[in-house]
């Protein structure tokens, strides 16, 4: 056996990164820009597009984008800092839908405030729902997360009330009577400044917060935490709901966007397309899953003639990358910013 | 009223028989297998165009059906699920999106529609106490029945059968004698498959094969088990009857549509007042003590 | 020491499918006294403590803290009342460097109350924490992550956790358990500690003769079902004990 042969790779941070870690960041504008740049360059990116490139086609591709965004960082939270797998986006999505859309349609409340309103009743329902789930395995949020949504579309397409087959039409646009450009403009930004707005929060809550220091150990070891005289079933509920505010948002949005609410928006779609963007992102990260839905969705676009051989195209690169690729594609990004690998002798 | 109870009787059976393959797999191994559903109508198609398209005798057919379908659910397990086994997560994940993927392929290559069909065993009906029931349904309940009895014999009288068992309520003292975890999940899956493909070959032809009844075959299965408490057979059974005879009388009393507000009220139900199912072990409920 | 109980268990049992894990045990531990529970493996002392601070419900029986009825209350309820517990393979929050662990508990509602004043900054409540269990100040230690302690910082650590509620009772599963002997003579003196600060102490341990030293009663387990209490000579020379331990064969 030739020793000298064996050789294994190591990986060591970049010597800049060494140089931008605490306070020595400050210290010159290359260290401060090696932080910053991954963080400020796309979120710019993102708000210039719906100026740079008017037209309509691609602001409604940056807009759909950001919409499965808003419900990967959901599935990413919970997973991540809960431990929970939330199987039905479509839940909370097709919750804040129907709520925003139906104050509009039957109470005729303006959509700037149905549109909050939509976001928290339906992130509360939500909650409420998968209370009785939350101190048990997490297979059963995964299964209720599953159920309910086709539970919710069979319900309203049976007994026919909000609408039932057809649904809700003829909601308010948010955008109107303001004049082209500007509609185009004003939809886009309020999902892109949700997006980000999303984006960063949670990020933060999960790193900075006290419910973010409770969570992860919750995560961790439940058991020491309840007894450490913590009520998990509260914690828990709360990143629920936290979670499930930017998903119900998206709903409500979506129901402003098209001016209308129906059956499809408990579609399946909307669970599978965000996990599968946060599984092709990389899980773990809410920028990953932000990351995947930018490439899914648009690729999503070009396969519209397959019907729905799409939903089919998003389950096997969901297999392919949680089988072959599990760290998805910003772990890896990061990794390689962040460090250097070579080969050393042993 | 009698019409009620005899349907309830047979609606239930019929979700005990859907259901069996889910919770064995999920008993024996802790696996919830999201492909269910979609094992199930592949199973049916596959048998359908074994029979039809190659014109098979219907015997094979439906034998080779069964045997591929097991095939493809230790398939499943061996490639896919083997890689992420332990983190339950990503199980979840995985099987769900193989179902996915199967079901909106097949909804692609064009299996949809009522041309496909499977035949009925025998065909004509029977009236029993002015209640008219179709031969089938009866083939359905005989079969079904015996199914059951056959599990349990199997179960508790046999080599396989016991071994599985033993994995179901330790899974590690199991391991200690020699099993080997993996071989036995992938025999579970591959059984589970196999029993949704039965339940659907009996259960099929009495109405169409469409993708949708892969989701709400899934839908249903996952209901009757956390009824009856995930992982317990016994208990998987009288939930379905349970179930099947609500949705009998609550069509009957409310209205047709309302079949399926009654499996969400008593998944609500259940959650609430005994999460762990009827017979569900509540030790089931927490990750460790 | 006064002689008012803090604790008493009554007649509890608990089983597990067909096997009784616990079997109708009944004990009284006085405020402010070390309490042993010992016995062989698969006595059941982990169930009974696991029923008593809430982790399991017991089948019959009941638990009374300073008098109110605590039996089958949920663990974070019975460790707001003041019993903490450390557990038996220690295994504190991983990721979180080894001082953020103590700050978990300080979340709680009963540290709250407790720490009234104090409370501003829960960092520096746990490194005090740290320091009274014996991390020392000034190193780098406390701000490792806790998965890269060695094991004798690690019950320390779950000491720490439950001086975080400042309990009146900690009930300890095997503290010593994986300890050399050096790093168990230099835990014993913080559980003295403890206990001097008027801390009742219950123990369920496998090194009896560390545990004699502390302990002023000690009760014996076998199988689920209490065989023997008294102080330690008592229990020691008893030869009901002595048969659980060696097995009825005469060597």
């Amino acid at each position: 056996m030739a020793l000298s042969e064996v050789k294994r790779k190591e990986r060591i941070d970049r010597p800049i990164k060494v140089h931008s870690d605490d306070m020595y960041v400050l210290a010159s504008f290359k260290t401060m820009l090696y932080l910053a740049g991954p963080r400020i360059f796309p979120a710019l990116t993102l708000l210039i597009i719906p100026l740079l490139v008017p037209s309509v086609y691609t602001v409604r591709v940056v807009i759909a984008s950001c919409v499965i965004a808003m419900l990967a960082m959901n599935f990413d939270f919970l997973l991540h800092s809960v431990g929970l797998v939330s199987l039905g986006g479509a839940l909370f999505f097709g919750l804040g839908a129907y709520t925003a859309g139906s104050l509009n349609y039957y109470y005729g409340i303006n959509p700037y405030i149905t549109m909050p309103m939509g976001t928290l009743i339906g992130a509360a329902i939500a909650t409420l729902l998968l209370l009785p789930c939350l101190p048990l395995r997490g297979i059963y949020f995964a299964l209720v997360t599953l159920i309910f949504p086709l539970f919710f579309s069979k319900i309203i397409e049976a007994t026919l009330i909000l609408g039932g087959t057809d649904g809700l039409i003829g909601i308010k646009s948010m955008v109107e009577g303001f004049p082209h450009p500007f509609d185009l403009w004003i939809e886009a930004y309020l999902i892109i400044s949700a997006t980000l707005l999303t984006l960063f929060t949670l990020r933060r809550i999960y790193r900075c917060t006290d419910l973010g220091l409770v969570l992860n150990a919750i995560k961790d070891n439940d058991q020491a935490v309840k007894a450490s005289g913590i009520n998990i079933t509260l914690y828990k509920a709360l990143a629920v709901f936290i979670a499930a505010l930017p998903s119900s948002f998206a709903g409500a949005y979506v129901t402003h966007l098209y001016n209308w609410v129906g059956l499809s928006h408990w579609s399946l779609d909307y669970s599978i397309l965000p996990i599968a963007a946060s599984v092709v992102g990389g899980m773990g990260t809410i920028a990953g899953p932000m990351l995947g839905s930018f490439i899914l969705v648009p690729l999503a676009e070009y396969l519209r003639e397959f019907g729905s051989l799409r939903v089919a195209f998003y389950a096997m690169a969901l297999v392919a990358f949680i089988v072959l690729w599990p760290e998805g594609i910003i772990n890896w990004l990061s990794r390689k910013y962040h460090q250097l690998e070579r080969w050393v002798k042993v | 009223m009698l019409d009620a109870l005899i349907y309830g009787l047979i609606n239930g059976l019929i979700l005990a028989l859907i259901t069996a393959g889910f919770t064995l797999c999920y008993s024996v191994s802790r696996l919830p297998n999201f492909a269910h559903g979609a094992l199930y109508i592949l199973a049916g198609l596959v048998a359908w165009t074994l029979f039809n398209s190659l014109g098979l005798n219907y015997v094979l057919s439906v034998f080779c059906s069964l045997i591929s379908t097991a095939f493809i659910g230790a398939a499943i397990y061996w490639l896919l699920v083997m890689r992420v086994r332990g983190m339950e997560a990503s199980e979840i994940i995985v099987t769900f999106a193989v179902a996915l993927l199967m079901m909106e392929v097949l909804r692609y290559l064009g299996f949809v529609g009522p041309k496909f069909t499977l035949p009925v065993f025998v065909s004509g009906s029977i009236d029993i106490l002015g209640v008219t029931v179709d031969y089938h349904r009866w083939v359905i309940v005989a079969l079904t029945a015996a199914l059951m009895l056959f599990l349990w014999f199997f179960t508790h009288n046999t080599k396989v059968g016991l071994a599985l068992r033993a994995i179901a309520q330790d899974e590690r003292a199991a391991m200690m004698l020699g099993i080997d975890s993996d071989l036995v999940a992938s025999l579970s899956l591959a059984f589970g498959s196999a029993l949704a493909a039965l339940a659907a070959i009996i259960v099929l032809p009495l109405g169409a094969i469409t993708v949708e009844t892969g989701y709400s075959v899934l839908i249903m299965a996952v209901a009757v088990a956390i009824l009856g408490g995930l992982g317990s057979m016994g208990g998987t059974f009288i939930a379905a009857l349970l179930l099947g005879f609500s949705q009998q009388f609550a069509m009957k009393l409310v209205g047709p549509q309302y079949s399926m507000v009654v499996f969400m009220a008593a998944i609500v139900l259940v959650l609430i007042i005994k999460p762990s199912g009827i017979f569900g072990k509540t030790k089931e409920l927490e990750e460790r003590v | 020491m006064s002689s008012q109980l803090i604790l008493e268990v009554i007649g509890l049992s608990k089983s597990f499918g067909g096997v009784k894990a616990v079997d109708g045990v009944s004990f009284k531990v006085r405020k402010g006294e070390v309490f042993g529970i010992i016995g062989p493996n698969g006595s059941g002392k982990t169930t009974l403590i696991n029923t008593i601070t809430g982790f399991v419900k017991p089948d019959k029986g009941k638990v009374i803290f300073k008098g109110v009825d605590i039996t089958g209350k949920p663990p974070h309820e019975i460790a707001g009342m003041g019993i903490a517990r450390t557990f038996q393979t220690a295994r504190p929050f991983l990721r979180l460097p080894a001082y953020k662990n103590p700050v978990v508990p300080l979340y709680s509602s009963r540290a709250r109350k407790m720490f009234l004043g104090r409370y501003g900054d829960r960092d520096h409540v746990a490194l005090d924490l740290l320091e009274e269990v014996g991390f020392e100040r000034d190193s780098l230690t406390p701000y490792k992550p806790a998965g890269t302690l060695p094991h004798g910082y690690l019950k320390r650590l779950e000491l720490a956790r439950c001086l975080a509620l400042k309990p009146e009772v900690i009930i300890t599963d095997e503290v010593f358990s994986g300890l050399s002997a050096a790093e168990v003579a230099s835990i014993m003196p913080l559980l003295e500690k403890l206990n001097m600060s008027g801390i009742t102490l219950i123990m369920i341990e496998h090194r009896l003769r560390e545990l004699f030293r502390l302990a002023e009663r000690v009760m014996v387990l076998e199988y689920g079902v209490k065989i023997a209490e008294g102080t330690p000579s008592e229990v020691v020379g008893n030869e009901r004990v002595k048969e659980a331990y060696m097995g009825t064969e005469v060597m």
